[in-house]
């Protein structure tokens, strides 16, 4: 499904990513793990196309096709979709007139007409029921003044609507309680099914007892340096990231 | 600058820089340029006003005449030759009689490009329209509605001959001819505009609406509006104004007066849309406006304006809170782009007690425009207990840009309370990259962003009226970041 070769990226000449190389299959659930600066955050904004990035060299492919010259929104429209780290606040902008505009724009871009208004209130009852979410929520201006977890279960919800080919949640864990981690772990593994795949970026094993990855990679330094299980975020936790170095 | 001619013009046009920049072909007989107390006259003669009207224009004149151009506004141009312009031109066609099926197709089709084809309005949106194009009313519409409940809204030229007795009593007493440069200059030419009047306690039943356009080249255009609610009535009246595109400075000075007596409420909407020049800052409207109310005893004005057009803005819709527990309310979201430049506020002149005054001021500013809040919140020293709160917003877009605030506050009265809140934004690359990510391509992006900075105005606005704004904002800010 997606397809990383030899990716090397750089910002303001500095370069992050020195040669990445992933292979993720649909149904899978991908790990990348790594100690700070070791370039997931950097990853994360390659794929979804963040233009502060340079890609010196490689490539990355979505089901065959090179998204090189896609522009941010292009690789939204094909099925790339990121959870934010920290996701931004627009003020007077609900979160359910943002997700609207969001899917409606996929939609022309696919050469169809708006969602009609009341298919869109169905999805948006079915997808926050999924992820119980209140419906007060749903009027409020996006992300502001909401709390850690309500930011990251705004980004799932997103998530359910949009219904990408890969999601990428960066650091979803961090600034979270274990109670909204776990909320937030079960949204992902609701939507999660035989045709998409899920990578996840995080510092912490503590993500990955309630997501659990077929696949965990170690990043250091702009470079995978090590692949295996599930049973490698544990071993991590115990020896720490020295022992990969 | 040289002359275009219409083929020229047409062909400009046809560029879509300006979306609503394109040129009815219709007759129109228009005046010599320049301006002496003969034109004055001669503008009232060929609108068949009765002497006093004429005298009360050439007063008015006089006064302009020893007048000097404000220079306190933070905006820069070129000062119009005033003797440069002509003041008067009317589509030749115009008949007061006519029905809409009489009314040159042309001008209906232009209405249509507009979105506002009359015919959808009448039916859809239970609006009756005055509607000047030029100097003249072509259409009125409603009429009989209206007159059952004893409404006149009608144009002045006609309220001049009509209702004498009302225009005469209450035209000039909220801004008198003295009162500016502008106002003095729109009182010795002013060419039409609209009148209202409400009767006591009496609920106008649909939104009074009228459409601005200037359509000939060269031509100032000068509206009076005169809104009376009388005691306990109720009104919302909506202006909204585009203008076809043009290479040439156009003057644009209007005076809207509004009267509430004890009770009454006024809302009023406007959304301004003139031609703000093009990309190089070349051509475009100036746009010098008073705008002022009078609220009696328990009364209530409210502004709301959308300003996204005119090259050089200068405009203050104000509120004199005459009457205890009176209320003025202001709402505005002006957008300024490319090199236009904006300087507008309000004025809450507190005389009442337990008056209450907000403000609630939006700017946007893009591309090398400037845009400036002013503002004065006055309080009187009989105004016991007296309430203001402000809210002045700024959202940038690039780096070439300017938002400036310019409140003022003048208190004689120590029972008062004033709130100021003054906010500065800037689109971010986060947020636009965020709205990327998510499928929102950045042209969209950055609507978004606007609507949501603009949301508590723009849900001040009528419904209809707030998706046109809403269309407004979008165009006037395409290509803003690049």
């Amino acid at each position: 499904m997606l397809t990383i070769k030899n990716l090397h990226a750089s910002v303001e000449d500095k370069e992050i990513l020195k040669g990445i190389n992933l292979e993720v299959k649909a149904g899978e659930v991908h790990a990348i793990m790594g100690p700070n600066g070791a370039g997931k955050s950097t990853l994360s904004s390659v794929i979804a196309g963040n233009e502060n990035f340079e890609v010196t060299e490689g490539e990355i492919i979505l089901e065959g096709e090179d998204l090189a010259d896609l522009a941010p929104e292009e690789r939204a429209h094909k099925g790339i979709f990121m959870s934010f780290q920290y996701p931004v606040e627009i003020p007077g902008v609900s979160v359910t007139n943002f997700i609207k505009t969001a899917i409606n724009e996929s939609r022309k871009a696919k050469g169809l007409e708006d969602m009609p208004a009341n298919e869109m209130l169905k999805l948006i009852k079915e997808k926050s029921e999924l992820l119980e979410i209140d419906r007060k929520f749903l009027s409020r201006s996006l992300n502001e003044g909401f709390s850690g977890g309500e930011k990251k279960r705004n980004e799932i919800f997103q998530m359910a609507m949009l219904d990408p080919k890969v999601a990428i949640l960066d650091e979803t864990d961090s600034g979270l309680d274990i109670d909204a981690l776990r909320i937030v772990a079960n949204g992902v593994n609701k939507l999660k099914n035989e045709n998409n795949a899920v990578i996840v970026i995080t510092h912490y094993q503590r993500l990955l007892d309630y997501i659990v990855p077929d696949f965990v990679h170690v990043l250091h330094d702009g470079k995978i340096v090590k692949t295996g299980g599930k049973e490698l975020a544990l071993e991590l936790e115990e020896k720490g990231y020295d022992w990969v170095k | 600058m040289s002359k275009y001619t219409e083929e020229e013009l047409k062909k400009e046009l046809e560029t879509k820089e300006y979306e609503y920049g394109f040129y009815t072909n219709l007759e129109s007989e228009t005046f010599p340029v320049g301006l002496n107390e003969d034109i004055v006259r001669a503008i009232s003669k060929k609108k068949n006003e009765p002497e006093w009207m004429t005298e009360w224009r050439l007063e008015a004149f006089r006064v302009w005449k020893e007048m000097t151009e404000p220079n306190w506004a933070n905006v820069t141009y070129e000062k119009p030759d005033f003797q440069a312009i002509s003041y008067y031109s009317a589509p030749k066609q115009a008949d007061a009689n006519k029905t809409l099926d009489d009314v040159d197709p042309e001008l209906l089709a232009m209405y249509k490009k507009l979105g506002i084809s009359i015919e959808e309005q009448k039916r859809m949106n239970n609006i009756a329209m005055d509607i000047v194009v030029d100097s003249i009313s072509v259409a009125t519409t409603f009429k009989e509605t209206l007159n059952e409940k004893g409404i006149i809204f009608c144009s002045i030229s006609e309220a001049i001959k009509e209702h004498p007795e009302l225009v005469k009593k209450y035209i000039g007493t909220v801004v008198p001819r003295t009162d500016n440069f502008y106002a003095a200059l729109n009182s010795a030419v002013f060419s039409d505009g609209s009148f209202c009047y409400i009767p006591k306690g009496v609920r106008c039943p649909m939104e009074l609406s009228t459409y601005f356009r200037i359509n000939q080249a060269g031509t100032g255009q000068f509206e009076r509006t005169l809104l009376i609610a009388d005691e306990g009535s109720y009104v919302s009246y909506l202006e909204g104004c585009t203008a076809p595109s043009r290479d040439e400075n156009q003057l644009h000075a209007a005076v809207v007066e509004l009267i509430a007596m004890n009770d009454a409420e006024i809302k009023y909407s406007t959304v301004q849309n003139w031609f703000p020049g093009d990309k190089e800052g070349k051509g475009g409207v100036f746009n010098f406006v008073t705008k002022r109310g009078l609220a009696e005893k328990n009364a209530k004005i409210s502004w709301t304006q959308v300003e996204t057009g005119s090259a050089v803005t200068w405009k203050y819709p104000s509120c004199i809170l005459k009457g205890d527990n009176s209320v003025g309310e202001f709402y505005s979201i002006a957008v300024t782009n490319n090199f236009q430049q904006a300087d507008t506020g309000t004025k809450m002149i507190h005389l009442g007690k337990n008056t209450k005054s907000t403000i609630i001021s939006k700017g946007i500013s893009a591309g090398k425009s400037q845009n400036s809040y002013r503002g004065l919140v006055q309080i009187g020293a009989r105004a016991e207990n007296a309430r203001n709160f402000s809210q002045c917003d700024s959202l940038l877009m690039g780096n070439e840009c300017g938002a400036h605030t310019f409140p003022y506050i003048e208190s004689k009265n120590s029972s008062a309370k004033l709130e100021h809140e003054a906010t500065t934004s800037k689109i971010g690359e986060d947020q636009i990259f965020y709205c990327n990510q998510r499928g929102i391509p950045t042209e969209t992006a950055i609507a978004l962003i606007v609507n949501g900075f603009s949301r508590e105005v723009l849900d001040k606005l009528p419904m209809e009226f707030a998706v046109e704004a809403k269309k407004l904002l979008e165009i006037s800010l395409e290509g803003s970041v690049g």
